[in-house]
């Protein structure tokens, strides 16, 4: 049984109490709420006659059916407009704080919450949302949850949990030019499995995660959930503290300074114990591309889709109903695939490093004939940042659309969607049936980079033979 | 077909016909595509359960099919449920008529939230998964018992006679399920005092200052 790890000490602070079931019941320090799976919870609520317990600790945003291209009110479509429209007479009602539409913070609430500095270490965060995941990257204990659930925090602002175990995750070395976190997590839930993570919390460390900015130990936590554990986290360190300061929920004055010697304090030290650790050599991945349905079934830009032969008895069905789906040879090599829509954005790759490292890779180039590619920022900020430093005219002078944020076409609850069988590179985070709106739609998951590079190249490509 | 009520006090047992959806990693985009999300009730998901599956499949799903309009309890594979958190998943299926689940294993969240409308996920061997498969497949008619109390499954059918394997459900979940106290709310709000105490101590409610 772990001992203290970051989670144990996050973990043993936020409990309040053992419930009768036999569940912890767990504070929870931040509540994010936004359009999609909040309104039944706040009906529920009103059939209880209960009011909300900490208003003031849940923050709203509208993301996943904002459209990208014209985001005037009323949305043409019906019902989305109704949707944002009972978030918003929730948010009054019970006085939740709202960054809606044009607010200069709207965005995608695992962009806004820690670009506003409302995330931070030593927190639990809960949202209604799997990739909540996301704010573990501030040493935060932060996991996706159900309705039920969103209705048990606005009641309670607490939650009935079982403890998770928890794994290291142990990344040597230093990821290669053209690599990413993307790459690195895309790596990781392959060799573990979608499945490997299930009743885990991963903790990153080594010193290929203390290299890591920001964002990128974002992208990495945000998809722990793809592996399938809960949360994923990194020790807050002196990254940490400097993304944060200044921000404007961020602690200031005198209170900065005992702020940082509390998170610092959360850190798993040396003698954290862990039900299992998993060791990574960052130098030997490279660039990353997911061939299948789920996102374990990813390669190395420069590998074949593996065979029959090549892959597991317990995970060949899997594999063949791959095969079918997306219409790719076992054992064909996955570069030279040719893609019809190159999106960038969402959770995962919408923030300004991401939108950077593709604009690097589109600039000079041009969009490939038939090729439709759209870049959404991940928020109203990262839309400001990028265009103050030229980003949007770098991607629409290459023939990339340049969007409204949004989640957009990660899962396409919104008017951005595949068109039947149609095959897109994505930044994105899920590669499933059906996920990005078409039945038959088909998704190659990849960093925005090489999003990029399939954009300008027509298809599959790795990105470091277009870096300088 | 009246949909029988949805689950309300202990969960000690359930009485059902079986239905199968085989295959791993079944992610809830595929239990529920994002589209029928847009609502602002669960009200009328039923329809949305599996439905890009059952239209690809034109009639021959499952779900569609005459001989398991009746079923209760889902047979499933391996890591049933991964993906998105939405609870518009578990809704649907029991707003279809499934009131327990019987599967390899399952996602997390969705456990979660099935646990939380008071669905049993309990898991079983991978052999006695498949052979419930087959019973399934074999009589759509016979009925599965599940005993919670002692994490049992019996089968019995007019071919194979009665068949009885072992399930598992971690305890926590067990006993909220059997005791009746699966639906948290009324607990959590229980300890209010508790509650208060604890976000006396968290240093980031108190402007740090209780910080080391």
């Amino acid at each position: 049984m772990s001992s203290a790890t970051l989670y144990d000490k996050v973990w043993d602070l936020h409990r309040v109490a053992e419930l009768p079931g036999g569940s912890t019941q767990l504070f929870i320090g931040l509540h994010l709420i936004h359009e999609v799976t909040s309104p039944q919870a706040f009906a529920a609520l009103k059939d209880l006659g209960l009011a909300m317990a900490r208003p003031e600790r849940t923050v709203a945003t509208v993301d996943h059916i904002v459209p990208t291209t014209n985001q005037a009110r009323p949305f043409a479509d019906p019902l989305a407009e109704q949707m944002l429209a009972t978030l918003e007479a929730n948010c009054a009602e019970h006085g939740i704080s709202l960054h809606g539409l044009g607010s200069g913070r709207q965005g995608i609430v695992h962009v806004i919450a820690p670009e506003l500095g409302l995330t931070q270490p030593g927190m639990t965060v809960a949202c209604g949302d799997s990739h909540t995941s996301t704010h573990g990257a501030f040493g935060a204990i932060a996991f996706g949850i159900g309705t039920s659930q969103v209705r048990d925090v606005l009641a309670s602002q607490s939650l009935a949990m079982n403890k998770l175990k928890v794994r290291r995750i142990w990344v040597d070395g230093q990821l290669q030019r053209g690599v990413y976190a993307k790459d690195l997590v895309l790596h990781v839930i392959r060799r573990l499995g979608v499945k490997g993570g299930v009743g885990y919390a991963y903790e990153f460390a080594g010193p290929a995660i203390a290299a890591l900015s920001m964002e990128e130990r974002m992208t990495l936590c945000n998809m722990a959930i793809e592996g399938g554990a809960r949360c994923g986290y990194v020790n807050p360190d002196q990254v940490t503290f400097d993304y944060l300061q200044g921000r404007p929920h961020a602690p200031s004055g005198e209170a900065w300074a005992r702020a940082v010697a509390w998170w610092s304090s959360l850190a798993s030290g040396t003698e954290a114990v862990f039900d299992d650790e998993v060791r990574f050599d960052a130098g030997a991945i490279a660039p990353t591309v997911t061939w299948g349905i789920t996102p374990g079934q990813g390669i190395g830009v420069d590998e074949a889709v593996p065979t029959l032969e090549q892959t597991a008895p317990e995970e060949r069905p899997l594999a063949e109903e791959a095969y079918r789906y997306m219409d790719l040879q076992p054992g064909s090599a996955i570069a030279g695939t040719p893609v019809d829509v190159c999106f960038i954005g969402s959770c995962t790759n919408g923030r300004l490093s991401d939108l950077r490292a593709a604009a690097a890779v589109a600039s000079g180039r041009q969009v490939a004939a038939g090729i439709k590619a759209f870049v959404v920022p991940g928020s109203e900020q990262v839309a400001a940042a990028a265009q103050a430093e030229g980003l949007d005219r770098v991607f629409v002078a290459a023939g990339f659309e340049w969007r409204e944020p949004g989640c957009s076409m990660c899962l396409a609850m919104n008017p951005d969607r595949l068109e039947g069988r149609q095959i897109s590179a994505s930044s994105s985070n899920r590669n499933f049936k059906g996920r990005q709106g078409s039945a038959s739609g088909r998704t190659l998951l990849m960093s925005p980079a090489m999003v990029a590079a399939a954009a300008v190249t027509g298809q599959v490509t790795d990105v470091r033979t277009l870096l300088p | 077909m009246t949909t029988p009520a949805f689950p309300a006090g202990p969960i000690r047992n359930h009485r059902g016909r079986g239905i199968a959806v085989v295959g791993a990693d079944i992610d809830t985009d595929r239990i529920i595509p994002a589209r029928y999300l847009k609502c602002v009730t669960f009200n009328d998901l039923a329809v949305g359960a599996f439905a890009d599956d059952r239209a690809e499949r034109a009639g021959e799903h499952p779900f569609d099919r005459p001989e398991h309009q009746q079923a209760s309890v889902l047979v499933v594979n391996s890591n049933f449920g991964c993906g998105s958190s939405r609870e518009h998943a578990p809704q649907a299926l029991m707003r279809w008529g499934i009131r327990a689940l019987v599967g390899e294993s399952f996602a997390e969240i969705f456990f979660g939230n099935c646990l939380a409308l008071g669905i049993p996920c309990l898991s079983a061997e991978p052999s006695v998964v498949a052979a419930l498969q087959e019973a399934i497949a074999a009589d759509p008619a016979a009925e599965l018992w599940l005993d919670l109390e002692v994490l049992e499954v019996e089968l019995e059918s007019e071919f194979a006679g009665v068949n009885r394997w072992p399930v598992h459900l971690d305890p926590g979940p067990h006993r909220m399920l059997v005791s009746g106290q699966w639906d948290a709310t009324s607990q959590l709000l229980a300890n209010a005092a508790a509650l208060d105490a604890t976000a006396t101590r968290l240093p980031y409610l108190q402007q740090f200052a209780q910080a080391a």
